[in-house]
């Protein structure tokens, strides 16, 4: 089907790069379309009407016209500019990580509709969540899912036999779980057994429902490494992002002044096992 | 084989040294093949002098300028003319992305500060990090632990405006730093966002508009006194203070 020579559509702006001038490459990501790389003229100016609209992590909707090399955005208007997102630099740097995956998976993404209604929820999530972190992990689980990386968690990924929660390794290289017995000799990591139901439990529930589960510092920080692994071996390089997470995460600390913990996740100590 | 100049296609017609100075013009940021070649044939036809004067010039840059030790702009002496200016206050520091950003201030005239050029900001997505901007020599500037600390410089520095650009990377850097100075107990603070002059309110976006609306400057009070727009809101305070003071 040929493309109109102008087109509508909306997107969220998943990242920026600099062109000649005050022109920016803007990276879209549209429900229909996939990914579109389009310049927005004129934004680094202070008067530019575009440059608030295309900032990443906006969502928008645009006029596009169609170029010979990248198609040119000649308006558009923002739908959610995420501000509690943008004003926190913990969330923000969640926010950044979530963008990247789409960004780096998206060559490939089969079924687009289905990934931006993902990350749509994930940017809505980690603005708003206690935790912005358990949003992420529940991102990557439905983007290996998607991308049709999931991960074995039902039985052993060697001998098959299903697997108990306790003693297991994650073996990433090998597609999931390893029990106790066949962990020896495949390249992985212990799995705790509280990491391993909660891994199932991402894999399966909803959202909301995970929402619910309470997470402390330690556990959260397993998930993520095991998460991170299967991402990055998915995508076959490293998240950039997840190193300014880590930055972001040093910090966090000093200045909420343990009116929230520098944990990837929120701790309730009152209500916590003792 | 990999000579630039192997007679193959058009490069063939273009004699090597030609070819040579095209495509190191090429090599420059937004100059493209055909901006290169009328680049190229224009210093060939320009008089010797002129030509020497570019070469001297392209050499004596990467041979003379350097960094300042104190806030890092590009230089000639180190610490560069405004570090060294007794007129300047060396209690504020304006930190900004790049040296050019140092000229866009100079030129508004209105800070007679010190600065602290970062050379660019974090960018997470292309694994740009603290260190590899000039973060660690800001800290160095306001007596954290470093080795380069020079106390005499950091002990006088009391207020760090954060200056980067008001986009999202700039943002980022503002509130980083942010997280890393506040504890250090000066008074940091940052550029107000709001809408361009000459701009019009309807073509604003939401969080220009937002922070217009968050960051609006008052312009008289429930007394009916005026309050002067032009004054920064410190010295606006403290005026108005006074001002209500001398009445017994
Ligand atoms: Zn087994
Ligand atoms: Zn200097």
């Amino acid at each position: 089907m040929p493309q109109p020579h102008v087109y509508r559509t909306e997107a969220i702006v998943l990242r920026q790069r600099p062109l000649v001038d005050a022109d920016k490459v803007c990276v879209l990501f549209t429900p229909l379309h996939g990914r579109i790389e389009a310049v927005a003229k004129g934004v680094r100016r202070t008067r530019s009407h575009l440059a608030g609209h295309v900032e990443p992590l906006t969502r928008s909707r645009f006029l596009l016209a169609k170029a010979r090399s990248l198609d040119i955005i000649t308006q558009a208007e923002t739908i959610d500019a995420f501000p509690a997102l943008h004003d926190d630099l913990d969330r923000l740097s969640r926010g950044l990580y979530a963008a990247e995956l789409v960004d780096r998976f998206t060559d490939s993404a089969a079924d687009g509709t289905r990934l931006y209604q993902h990350l749509l929820d994930t940017l809505h999530r980690v603005e708003t969540a206690d935790s912005p972190d358990l949003p992420l992990r529940w991102f990557e689980m439905r983007l290996l899912d998607d991308q049709g990386y999931r991960p074995q968690l039902q039985q052993c990924v060697r001998c098959e036999s299903p697997l108990r929660p306790d003693g297991n390794a994650f073996s990433v290289p090998a597609g999931g779980v390893a029990c106790p017995e066949c962990r020896t000799g495949l390249i992985g990591r212990p799995l705790s057994g509280r990491a391993f139901k909660l891994l199932r439990f991402l894999q399966t529930a909803p959202y909301e429902q995970s929402a619910q589960v309470r997470i402390d510092a330690g556990l959260g920080r397993e998930l993520e490494g095991h998460l991170r692994g299967a991402v990055e071996l998915a995508l076959d390089q490293e998240v950039r992002a997840a190193r300014f997470v880590e930055v972001v995460r040093s910090t966090s600390a000093d200045v909420h002044n343990g009116k929230r913990a520098a944990a990837p996740f929120v701790e309730r100590r009152a209500q916590g096992e003792d | 084989m990999n000579d630039p100049a192997r007679p193959t296609g058009a490069s063939a017609v273009t004699a090597i040294p030609l070819a040579r100075l095209i495509e190191a013009f090429h090599r420059l940021p937004g100059i493209g093949p055909k901006s290169a070649q009328r680049l190229a044939y224009h210093v060939l036809r320009a008089p010797q002098s002129e030509a020497q004067e570019l070469a001297d010039a392209l050499l004596d840059v990467k041979q003379r300028i350097r960094l300042c030790g104190l806030c890092q702009n590009l230089t000639e002496t180190d610490p560069c003319g405004v570090c060294l200016d007794p007129a300047r206050d060396p209690s504020i520091v304006c930190v900004v992305e790049e040296p050019l950003d140092v000229l866009a201030v100079e030129r508004a005239a209105a800070f007679r500060g010190r600065y602290h050029v970062l050379h660019g900001h974090l960018s997470p997505m292309d694994g740009i990090g603290p260190e590899q901007i000039k973060v660690q020599e800001l800290l160095a500037r306001l007596g954290a632990p470093s080795p380069s600390d020079t106390a005499a410089a950091s002990a006088l520095i009391e207020e760090v405006i954060l200056a980067t650009n008001p986009n999202l990377e700039g943002e980022a850097t503002a509130a980083y730093l942010a997280r890393l100075l506040v504890p250090l107990g000066v008074r940091v603070s940052r550029i107000a966002h709001g809408l361009p002059i000459g701009s019009d309110v309807e073509y604003a976006d939401e969080r220009t508009l937002h922070q217009a609306m968050e960051h609006r400057v008052p312009l008289g009070d429930a007394d009916g006194n005026r309050i002067s727009v032009s004054a920064p809101p410190a010295a606006a305070a403290e005026e108005s203070d006074r001002s209500a003071q001398p009445t017994p």
